[in-house]
């Protein structure tokens, strides 16, 4: 068992430029700027040189590739899904809440 | 080794067309997509549906399949005639890309190990490459809230693909001990450098993504870094104000509620949520009043006495 494994946390503290982001998720740049141009990253930064990307978004493109590779959906149909998955997040948590305001039977 | 019943996987009669499969099998892809569907099982349902398809779809590998005929029940305890392949011959592609790799036992001891796709698949997505380094990989890791409060090790075991001395993809088990940092939150990823698959020839070994998943917890609801509490108080604790004792991931804490409360009143514990060294989670208390029965007959003139001497009318705001 191997112990003391190099790690990273993709969290909001973490910023990664173009190239970076290309090598990790092993994509050209054209792919990064077609899911720019769909809307689906929205990097921080006025060019391709200067652009940083937050941690967070390498989920967005990861679920993008997949969805492309195993279920043949198009660049505007993976956007679509992407905020529509979002959604339902949101609305599982609030509804998790809601059941738990909830008056239970017994106190 | 457990007989597979792929007709019954895809959810389709034994004489289905083949246009009848591809629909079936696209479908039931999109509903157990990993990256779509939450449940627990959504993985290998996947996986079990790719690999119906990977036979189904092609009609050597299906008349192959067929040939078992109706006498095998899904489940069954079974093991493949020496020859019963003879007669058909499956070098000659017909394969998809998912990743064989990820197949049952069934599916290996009747068409082989290799000679599908060669790697890119269902939830190991990736381009296709031959840089050389080894592919990444993608795995959930569940976690408790408590252990994203505190930061905790956990030891995982993930099948990795790798080559045998033949070339021959094969998956081995490899175990982990990952430290899971304080303060990770739901959906987070964490890349574990170098403890993908190994790389062809010289090449480095691929990363491991891992996504974090929370384990339903009976009290509270993580709201990205934040965790979300209902907490039962009493009508007079609403009305008079309270110090009560709260429930909170590091343990017990007194919350002050302010006289006059409601139902659905949000009350903040800075801090007491998932926290990092510089991201700030918080708790949040949700107020909701606990009427108790008026059981005895004291409990009921506490009741009435409240009737008579308070002019409440919960009701005003909708004009009766």
């Amino acid at each position: 068992m191997k112990t003391d494994l190099q790690y990273t946390v993709f969290d909001e503290e973490n910023e990664y430029s173009l190239r970076e982001l290309c090598s990790m998720c092993r994509v050209h740049a054209q792919f990064i700027q077609d899911l720019i141009d769909e809307g689906i990253l929205s990097p921080l930064g006025a060019g391709p040189r200067e652009w940083r990307f937050a941690a967070i978004e390498i989920k967005r493109i990861q679920i993008s590739i997949r969805l492309q590779d195993d279920l043949r959906i198009n660049l505007p149909g993976t956007a679509l899904a992407l905020d529509l998955l979002e959604e339902i997040e949101e609305l599982r948590r609030s509804k998790r809440q809601l059941e738990r305001l909830q008056v239970p039977e017994k106190y | 080794m457990e007989f597979k019943d792929y007709y019954t996987t895809l959810g389709i009669e034994r004489d289905a067309t083949q246009d009848e499969v591809k629909r079936a099998y696209r479908k039931l892809a999109r509903k157990f997509h990993p990256d779509i569907n939450k449940e627990a099982d959504a993985e290998s349902r996947f996986k079990e549906v790719g690999e119906a398809y990977e036979v189904l779809q092609d009609a050597e590998k299906r008349a192959a399949y067929d040939k078992f005929g109706q006498n095998w029940q899904a489940g069954q305890d079974f093991d493949p005639p020496p020859d019963w392949d003879n007669g058909f011959e499956f070098s000659g592609g017909g394969y998809t890309e998912n990743d064989s790799s990820q197949f049952s036992d069934f599916f290996e001891s009747l068409f082989g190990a290799q000679g599908a796709g060669g790697g890119a698949g269902p939830f190991t997505g990736q381009q296709r490459q031959y840089s050389g380094k080894g592919q990444d990989l993608h795995a959930k890791i569940s976690i408790n809230l408590e252990d994203s409060y505190r930061g905790t090790k956990q030891s995982l075991t993930l099948q990795r693909p790798a080559l045998d001395e033949s070339g021959h993809v094969i998956t081995r088990p490899h175990t982990l001990e990952v430290n899971i940092p304080k303060g990770v939150t739901e959906g987070q990823r964490i890349r574990l450098t170098g403890q993908g698959a190994e790389g062809m020839g010289n090449g480095p070994s691929g990363d491991l993504f891992l996504e974090i998943v929370f384990k339903h917890h009976a009290h509270f609801t993580p709201d990205k870094r934040d965790i979300l509490l209902t907490l039962p108080i009493s009508p007079w604790e609403a009305a008079l104000g309270a110090t009560i004792p709260v429930p909170t991931l590091g343990g017990k804490v007194e919350l002050t509620i302010p006289a006059g409360s409601q139902t659905g009143k949000k009350l903040r514990l800075k801090g007491r949520g998932l926290s990092t060294a510089k991201q700030v989670g918080n708790q949040y208390v949700t107020l909701a009043i606990m009427v108790p029965k008026a059981e005895t007959e004291t409990e009921t003139e506490l009741f009435r006495n409240m009737e008579k001497q308070m002019s409440f009318n919960p009701r005003s705001n909708l004009g009766v």
